[in-house]
């Protein structure tokens, strides 16, 4: 057996990807998160290669560098929303589930065979307001309230409002603020670069005598105008297209991000409308001040994250091991499963609804191997209650037949 | 493995971060329900302090803004430093009342802030004489 130190990241699972040992964490689909950065510092080289020097001169150099600082903040908050754990929880350890599973079976009674058992719920009173907590069957958690299971990400979230492929991370509780900062202030800078292109234009036109030269020789005008326009502004005509779009985009963004704060919604509790309807719960976490919704959402504590990633832990690998489960994150292919098959607390991993269709047949394959890390080996556990499946759940099997 | 108690988070104020401070019946023969209640207490205090919003919080938010959030990268946020203080007062508790008993408290940071986690030993202390 071969002991060695691996940092926790390493084997956390879910399908996340990490950086620079563990302090980068990222969705593994980064595509669009590169199409974002390329659009932004394009965009604002050329407007640094071609409109600042210009303006700097004929106007005043004040403008390019308010609109250094203002990339630098873009850049900033964009990162920071893309690096950073959104508010992961970690998935039970398998004594919690086990202990949770027996509560379970303790508050469901006997349930007579061939009958579903009820459906996994919690109720919490909160603000006078009945919410129901579910349980989460990839994490084995009953999930706190506002928490949301990512399928992208395979994580349950604190706070979950959305995936976002832009920013190629999944937005929860930790980096709301900083996404919604980023949209803010992208808004912002597409708002600068566009003005300033239009001014540009139009002060590059009175420069060149366009408009005498419109009243001397009105024929020729299109012309003249069009190759001086190609010569000094076409680069502007790009920035100005870009920004264009953008600017319907992110800038409606940040408005509808700017009304869900003010009412402390997330996206993910708009789109499937739980406070809104006349039978439905009102929103308990508001604070029914717009002041306070605001201030707590964007100033609020830095939550840290739960999820120790750089911590260390022993991991023992024998000599000869087949190769890791295919859920787990981008660890080494060689690192193999720490825990010996007989042990009877593991929790074989249920294919859910959860689960991408890819990943079912090889889950199957692997149902001996444990969904989580753990630092010691346990001997056999005297009794495990029989692990329910959304199949064998009510609720969720009634869901399902709706969807069809 | 050893029998583990998992005393779970009570949201009935919410989302911040609290703990039920219901006895668990299997401690009655390990610990007085007063003590046992005091820890969770205090732990949710501690809590809620880390938590809490107000002027000081609402300071920091800003100023950490207006710096573009780089300023956490030297300096420690105020959730941080109650942490360690919830550490500190965790080992403190363990030596002084758990330990003695044969339990053992594990700080829920390392839970995912989401159950007080206590070993129960088989033996009555843990660490004495051996």
């Amino acid at each position: 057996m071969i002991t060695r130190k691996v940092r926790k990241w390493e084997k956390l699972p879910g399908k996340n990807t990490f950086c620079c040992d563990g302090r980068v964490m990222m969705a593994r689909q980064k595509g669009v998160f590169y199409l974002t950065l390329f659009l932004i510092i394009g965009t604002c080289s050329l407007f640094f290669a071609f409109e600042c020097p210009y303006l700097a001169v004929h106007l005043s150099p004040a403008i390019p560098v308010f609109a250094v600082l203002l990339f630098l903040f873009v850049m900033a908050m964009l990162l920071r929303t893309s690096f950073s754990d959104p508010g992961v929880l970690p998935r039970a350890l398998p004594e919690e589930a086990t202990f949770i599973e027996m509560e379970i079976e303790a508050a469901n009674g006997n349930v007579p065979a061939g009958q579903r058992p009820p459906p996994r719920i919690r109720n919490v009173q909160i603000n006078n307001q009945i919410v129901k907590l579910k349980y989460c069957y990839t994490c084995k958690i009953f999930r706190p309230p506002r928490a949301s299971h990512c399928s992208i990400c395979d994580n349950c979230v604190d706070r979950f409002d959305h995936h976002c492929p832009w920013v190629g991370n999944c937005v929860g509780k930790r980096n709301y603020r900083y996404f919604y900062l980023f949209t803010l202030s992208l808004s912002l800078l597409t708002i600068y670069i566009f003005t300033f292109d239009i001014v540009h234009v139009v002060m590059r036109s009175v420069d060149n005598g366009f408009l005498n030269t419109l009243k001397e020789t009105p024929g020729t005008y299109p012309l003249l105008f069009l190759s001086d326009f190609l010569e000094y502004l076409s680069f502007t005509v790009l920035e100005v297209l870009v920004c264009f779009f953008t600017l319907w985009s992110v800038v409606g963004l940040t408005g509808f991000h700017t009304y869900l704060i003010s009412l402390n919604q997330t996206t993910n509790e708009d789109i499937k409308g739980s406070w809104s309807g006349k039978n439905r719960v009102q929103n308990p976490y508001s604070h029914k001040n717009i002041v306070k919704n605001c201030c707590e959402v964007l100033c609020g504590p830095t939550y840290p994250s739960v999820l120790d990633r750089r911590g260390l832990m022993q991991e023992d690998s024998p000599v000869s091991a087949a190769s890791a489960a295919p859920s787990s994150s981008s660890s080494n292919s060689s690192s193999s499963n720490p825990v010996p098959q007989t042990t009877k607390t593991t929790a074989p991993l249920i294919p859910n609804e959860h689960t991408p269709d890819d990943a079912k047949p090889s889950i199957a394959a692997s149902a001996e191997k444990s969904p989580s890390p753990r630092e010691e080996h346990h001997p056999p556990a005297p009794k495990v209650p029989p692990l329910a499946s959304p199949e064998t759940d009510a609720e969720t099997s009634i869901a399902k037949d709706k969807t069809h | 493995s050893r029998p583990t108690v998992f005393i779970q988070r009570d949201y009935s104020s919410g989302t911040i971060c609290k703990f039920q401070t219901k006895f668990p019946s299997e401690l009655e023969s390990r610990l007085d329900k007063q003590q046992f209640e005091e820890t969770i207490q205090t732990l949710n205090n501690l809590y809620a302090e880390a938590e809490k919003l107000g002027g000081k919080s609402y300071l920091e938010g800003c100023l950490a803004c207006l710096t573009a959030y780089t300023i956490f990268l030297c300096m420690e946020t105020h959730y941080e430093k109650v942490l360690k203080k919830i550490a500190r007062y965790i080992k403190d508790q363990n030596e002084k009342i758990y330990a003695p008993r044969g339990l053992l408290l594990t700080d829920p940071i390392e839970r995912g802030l989401r159950v007080v986690e206590i070993t129960i030993f088989e033996d009555r202390s843990i660490g004495s004489g051996r």
